[in-house]
């Protein structure tokens, strides 16, 4: 098997048009969640969220593009051209043939729907553009990414909601590590942050009204983002030998499924799959210094993922950290794993622990160490980090530095 | 129909029951209603009455809406249909 590594990190999300941005952010304790703005926000009981703000299209793709390019597309290309950028690499040959794309998205174009559902149900418009399937559909980013770059092998995109990226860059992973491919392009992209976006989740009534407090015994709820986070995973030897920094080493992962509930999160299926990462990576849990948690700030998952973790670490989870930066980025659904992946690489190459922000009050339940509110210097080897889906879909990945 | 009934006769819906089968001292768990047919429940209350009901499913004890029993609800519900008269 091979080695896999990280040579490229791009981002665009409420903290940061790009990595060094968001980076900064969560350093900082920066929270991105703001009043929503779009059409029709004033119909919605849930208003605020992690919105990409000061993002204009218009000045990074041509018109043509635009008519093609939903806004999950956009912050993929946007990403994507930040980390192939940082990675140094030009796919041809060889490389280009076996490289690829794996992207998480949980919805796809869902503004482009969104808009077009209006045109033809509210405003009782017959005709709609004749690029609205290619612009919507859920492997569009994946693809343009592939013909942006000229990755000619696999390449595809896995729809497991709020796991979707952690999925994809798994997918990634055991590309790279079973030889596969030298280099794959892997992450997540998500943009529901339109009328229909969120009206769909108030309907759950899980959405908080005022801020994403994960861990927090007063947390009411999680909030929504949007972005994406897209990386290059490179076979090590691939990299060093072209002499490429390395940010990180990507050394196991697990997917587990807990088989039970639509919506409600199993501890079991949590704690298989963290068990399941470590195994996979060869190492102990006493060597895990920091878990980018899933930490949605509902009710359900922060309990079931903090006795998830007490479970698998014993005494040793009293001594990781483990923090959500969702309460800074929002919950990005489909392309969470990808943003979050960003703080497991700082812990890793910076010694920084993102920081749980808006925690105020202690939970028995989530008795860890959550980070809470401001970042900590420390100096970690080894960490994971959690994703759990509705439909009970967990896939966790493993960090180590190098 | 009385607001009781029609309340009583979503419930019984949403639990698979007849509606003489939901007592007012009920609890939804008594009546095998777990957290999705609550928010479901809720929902089709809030269409039934063109109401908003304030629920949210993390904190529901703190919630303003009292569902702790078929009772409970239904006072609520004739609270909020009232204030919107």
């Amino acid at each position: 098997m091979n080695r896999v590594v990280i040579t490229g990190a791009g981002t665009i999300n409420a903290l940061g048009h790009n990595v060094a941005e968001t980076l900064e952010a969560m350093r900082e304790g920066h929270c991105g969640i703001e009043q929503l703005e779009f059409r029709d926000v004033e119909r919605l009981s849930i208003q605020i969220g992690g919105q990409v703000k000061g993002f204009e299209a218009e000045g990074h793709f041509n018109r043509q593009q635009m008519t093609l390019y939903d806004r999950f597309t956009q912050f993929s290309l946007m990403a994507a051209k930040e980390a192939i950028t940082q990675s140094g690499l030009e796919f041809t040959g060889e490389l280009a043939a076996k490289g690829g794309v794996v992207l998480g998205t949980a919805g796809g174009g869902v503004s482009t729907w969104d808009d077009n559902y209006r045109a033809v149900y509210e405003e009782g418009k017959n005709r709609v553009h004749p690029f609205v399937v290619p612009k919507l559909m859920m492997n569009a980013a994946a693809s343009h990414i592939s013909m942006e770059y000229n990755l000619k092998g696999p390449s595809f995109t896995v729809s497991t909601a709020c796991a979707s990226s952690n999925h994809a860059m798994s997918q990634a992973y055991q590309m790279v590590r079973s030889g596969m491919s030298k280099a794959m392009v892997t992450g997540g992209s998500e943009s529901m942050l339109c009328f229909g976006g969120v009206k769909a989740w108030e309907g759950l009534r899980v959405m908080s009204k005022d801020a994403c407090r994960p861990f927090s015994a007063n947390r009411n709820g999680m909030v929504q983002g949007e972005g994406a986070g897209i990386f290059v995973f490179e076979d090590y030897e691939h990299a060093r030998a072209r002499g490429a920094e390395i940010l990180a080493e990507v050394v196991g992962f697990a997917m587990t499924s807990d088989a039970s509930d639509i919506v409600m999160p199993s501890k079991q299926g949590a704690a298989r799959a963290i068990s399941g990462a470590l195994k996979d990576a060869g190492i102990n849990p006493d060597q895990v210094g920091y878990i980018n948690a899933h930490g949605t700030g509902t009710a359900a998952n922060d309990k079931t993922e903090c006795a998830a973790v007490a479970d698998v670490f014993g005494p040793h989870a009293d001594k990781l950290m483990i923090s959500s930066t969702k309460a800074m980025h929002g919950h990005l659904i489909g392309a969470t794993g990808a943003v979050e992946l960003l703080a497991c690489i700082m812990a890793l190459r910076d010694g920084v622990i993102a920081p749980t922000i808006g925690y105020e009050e202690f939970d028995p339940e989530c008795a860890l160490d959550v980070v809470p509110n401001e970042a900590r210097e420390a100096n970690v080897d080894v960490v994971l980090s959690n994703a759990f889906a509705f439909g009970g879909l967990n896939a966790v990945l493993a960090l180590k530095k190098i | 129909m009385s607001i009781k009934d029609k309340v009583i006769n979503i419930i019984a819906e949403q639990a698979v029951l007849e509606p003489s089968d939901v007592t007012l001292g009920n609890t939804l768990e008594e009546l095998g209603i777990d957290s999705l047919g609550l928010v479901e429940s809720i929902f089709a209350i809030e269409e039934a009455f063109d109401i908003t009901v304030p629920f949210n499913a993390n904190e529901p004890e703190q919630s303003d809406f009292d569902i702790s029993s078929v009772a409970s609800i239904i006072a609520g519900i004739e609270k909020l249909v009232a204030e919107q008269a």
